[in-house]
């Protein structure tokens, strides 16, 4: 089956100041969709939203999942429904270790009758164990990775690779990633933009925010987006990021400029369709 | 045949056991002290934060006979556990041992571990030398009271360069309507020895109210290494005072865990002395409290020596209405240099309305010192939460995994596993948190 995520018309505010604007994108199982834009337009803010970040006011527009109310939807039965956040800024949680938090949470997503006693019964040791340890040696992620602390004196590249980890245990429809590829070295971009290549398959609808073209090299997007002042301005193929690279957001900013964010273009607030 | 707190019920404990006249002469002491003192009130400085106008002593009655007690619960924590070979354990319902065992094995090596009343009988020389020799009547009324009424407790000496290699096991409980308990811990580890022992009090029902006021008292000659844990888990109707002391010889080494669970309203008084040159005390706690529990806790980790050490980290998680004092002091006596000494409390308020008071302390008298203080009090944050639940966790979940985060701190301090996982368990259960 094709999972779809649909965001429609959504309008986010932080603190009572409206970030998203009327944002609309759609993400199916198979695509890859980059979402570039300057710092401070909203690419955290939507993320933080779609995953229902309590501070993350949605205050009109809609998201779904196939179909399924997303924003009732408390973060965990988001998680449950197939959604995932690769954070840019993961938190610490100190005096977890990344094994027996992860053992938690595959146990949550995988196991769904619905009822409490469920969320407590954990998948056996053993197999999550072999699990875990294949998945860590395809990321090529040092054993000890799982006996640290959740993001807890990681440097920012470890927590990254545990994001990714983390991702490639859960197994979600559709995963977002913001700024997994920041900082990253050279070789752990290849690393991950290699790994979520593999990840992604029919199974697997990715968006991808960033900043640098250079892991695009290696997770090629079929569709590019630009986000500008809480909205999508512009969306294209591969071509949109190369022009990105080259001009800058200031070319489109002119473009769009400000009495764009004042006007509404049906044509660019309606889902894109692919 | 029970009876109040007064001196015809000091004569009869005595004569009920056949005491030795010095103990006699002790309790009279005591006693008068007792009957001195009024009951500490919040104009005492130790007690501001502890109000225990709600205390009435007399609904409290003093155990004077042996009543038979068969259905005492054994364990709640180590129940998995059996009993090892080459160990020892004593269980103890209300003032009665109702099993105390020890091994032929540790026996032969000249180790004593029994019940407070059978020591007093074959082993008074022990008693007599250390018995509440730190726990001063004068200090306050339960200390007086303590001194004057115990009478069960164990009492456990290890010669001499004797190392017991798996943990002895005492329980104390309590399952009388309104039992008084002066419960007494006695450890006297003689030089070189090496020992750990796991203490418990429960509540065999969890309605009984009752009143435990105790004593522990743990001596450690050269170089002698004691591992002692004490988990308090009675039930929410017992009032709580115990006044606790260590005292370390040269090269001794204390890891003490003190574990606060249960209990109506705590007041605890622990104060660690490092009196022999390169001793070493670690000093862990884990709180846990929810409803409208209180717990006390005052430490003081007392440098009379150079070249001493101490470590002390507590930590607290807080629910519901509850409220945990915690008080710190390190002294360092005039001329004692090269310490190195530590403190930390931290507190995690899981509620609202729980209130967590952190009050560290220095005194030091000489130079050439290492001392550090520190304390933490702060609500749950909701960024790790967020965090948890956005991989799948329920709130609940997430702030379970949060709390067992807070405590693997002082966790990974403890070096046995399964009281390690015990402890964690135990925590989870109290707090009710999945
Ligand atoms: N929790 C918050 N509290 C207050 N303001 C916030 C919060 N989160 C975001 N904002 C504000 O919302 C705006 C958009 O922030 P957001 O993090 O979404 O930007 P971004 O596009 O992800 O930027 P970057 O490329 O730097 O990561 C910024 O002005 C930011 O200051
Ligand atoms: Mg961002």
């Amino acid at each position: 089956m094709s999972d779809n995520l649909v965001i429609n018309n959504l309008r986010v505010n932080v603190a009572g100041g409206e970030i998203l604007k009327g944002l609309s994108l759609s993400v199916k199982s198979g695509e890859i969709h980059a979402l570039m834009g300057p710092n401070g337009c909203g690419k955290s803010t939507l993320a933080n939203a779609l995953m229902g970040h309590p501070n993350y006011n949605v205050d009109s527009g809609s998201v779904t999942l196939n179909e399924i109310d997303v924003l009732e939807l408390g973060p965990d039965e988001r998680a449950k429904l197939g959604l995932f956040l690769a954070f840019q800024y993961p938190t610490a949680i100190p005096g977890v270790t990344l094994a027996n938090f992860l053992r938690m949470a595959v146990s949550a997503v995988r196991i769904v009758d619905g009822n409490d006693a469920a969320t407590t019964s954990l998948v056996p040791m053993r197999e999550f164990r072999k699990e875990l340890r294949g998945k860590m040696e395809e990321l090529g992620v040092d054993d000890s990775f799982a006996r640290r602390y959740l993001n807890d004196g990681l440097s920012g590249g470890e927590k990254k690779r545990a994001e990714v980890l983390q991702l490639a245990m859960l197994e979600p429809k559709i995963a977002i990633l913001d700024e997994t590829d920041s900082g990253l070295d050279i070789d752990a971009i290849k690393v991950v933009g290699e790994s979520v290549n593999q990840l992604v398959g029919p199974n697997l609808g990715v968006l991808i925010i960033t900043h640098y073209p250079r892991l695009l090299n290696y997770i090629k997007p079929h569709f590019v987006h630009v986000i500008l002042d809480g909205r999508i301005v512009e969306s294209g193929g591969w071509e949109l990021a190369e022009r990105l690279e080259a001009e800058g957001y200031d070319a489109i900013r002119e473009k769009h400029g400000v009495e764009f964010v004042q006007q509404t273009d049906p044509k660019l607030d309606a889902p894109i369709q692919i | 045949m029970t009876s109040g707190f007064t001196r015809e019920s000091v004569a009869q404990i005595s004569e009920f056991q056949n005491e030795p006249p010095w103990m006699l002469e002790r309790r009279i002491q005591a006693f008068q002290i007792f009957e001195q003192l009024p009951l500490p009130k919040t104009n005492d400085e130790s007690w501001r934060r502890t109000d225990i106008r709600g205390l009435n002593l007399e609904q409290f009655q003093l155990v004077t006979s042996n009543k038979s007690q068969t259905n005492g619960r054994y364990s709640e924590l180590f129940s998995g556990v059996e009993e090892q070979e080459n160990s020892g354990l004593i269980v103890q319902n209300d003032v009665s041992v109702i099993h105390s065992t020890l091994s032929d094995f540790l026996i032969n090596k000249g180790v004593y571990f029994s019940g407070f009343k059978t020591a007093l009988d074959e082993r008074p020389d022990l008693l007599e030398n250390y018995l509440c020799q730190t726990i001063q009547s004068t200090e306050n009324k339960f200390n007086a009271m303590h001194n004057a009424f115990l009478q069960s407790g164990y009492v456990l000496y290890v010669p001499k360069g004797v190392v017991i290699d798996f943990p002895l096991r005492v329980i104390v409980s309590l399952s009388g309507e309104s039992t008084a308990d002066f419960s007494h811990t006695l450890i006297i580890a003689d030089d070189e020895s090496q020992v750990t022992i796991l203490e418990e009090h429960l509540s065999v029902d969890q309605q009984g109210q009752g009143l435990h006021c105790g004593g522990v008292e743990i001596f450690l000659g050269r170089n002698a290494f004691v591992n002692y844990a004490q988990v308090q888990n009675w039930n929410k109707k017992v009032w709580n005072f115990s006044t606790q002391r260590a005292k370390l010889e040269r090269g001794a080494n204390l890891r003490w865990i003190t574990t606060s669970l249960g209990s109506r309203l705590s007041k605890l008084d622990q104060l660690v002395e490092m009196n022999g040159e390169g001793s070493h005390a670690d000093l862990l706690g884990l709180t846990a409290t929810h409803a409208r529990q209180h717990i006390d806790i005052h430490t003081y980790q007392k440098h009379a020596v150079s070249n001493s050490t101490s470590n002390l980290l507590y930590r607290n998680v807080l629910k519901d209405r509850s409220r945990t004092v915690w008080r710190g002091m390190i002294e360092v006596d005039k001329g004692a240099q090269k310490i190195d000494s530590y403190q930390q409390n931290d507190n995690l308020i899981l509620s609202k309305r729980a209130r967590a008071d952190t009050i560290p302390g220095l005194e030091i008298l000489a130079d050439d010192v290492r001392c550090t203080h520190g304390a933490t009090a702060g609500k749950i944050d909701q960024e790790q939460v967020f965090y948890l639940m956005s991989r799948g966790l329920s709130y609940n979940q997430a702030e379970q995994t949060i709390v067992n985060g807070f405590f693997e701190s002082v966790l990974q301090r403890i070096p046995l596993e399964y009281l390690r996982n015990q402890l964690q368990k135990s925590i989870v259960g109290k707090l009710q948190l999945n």
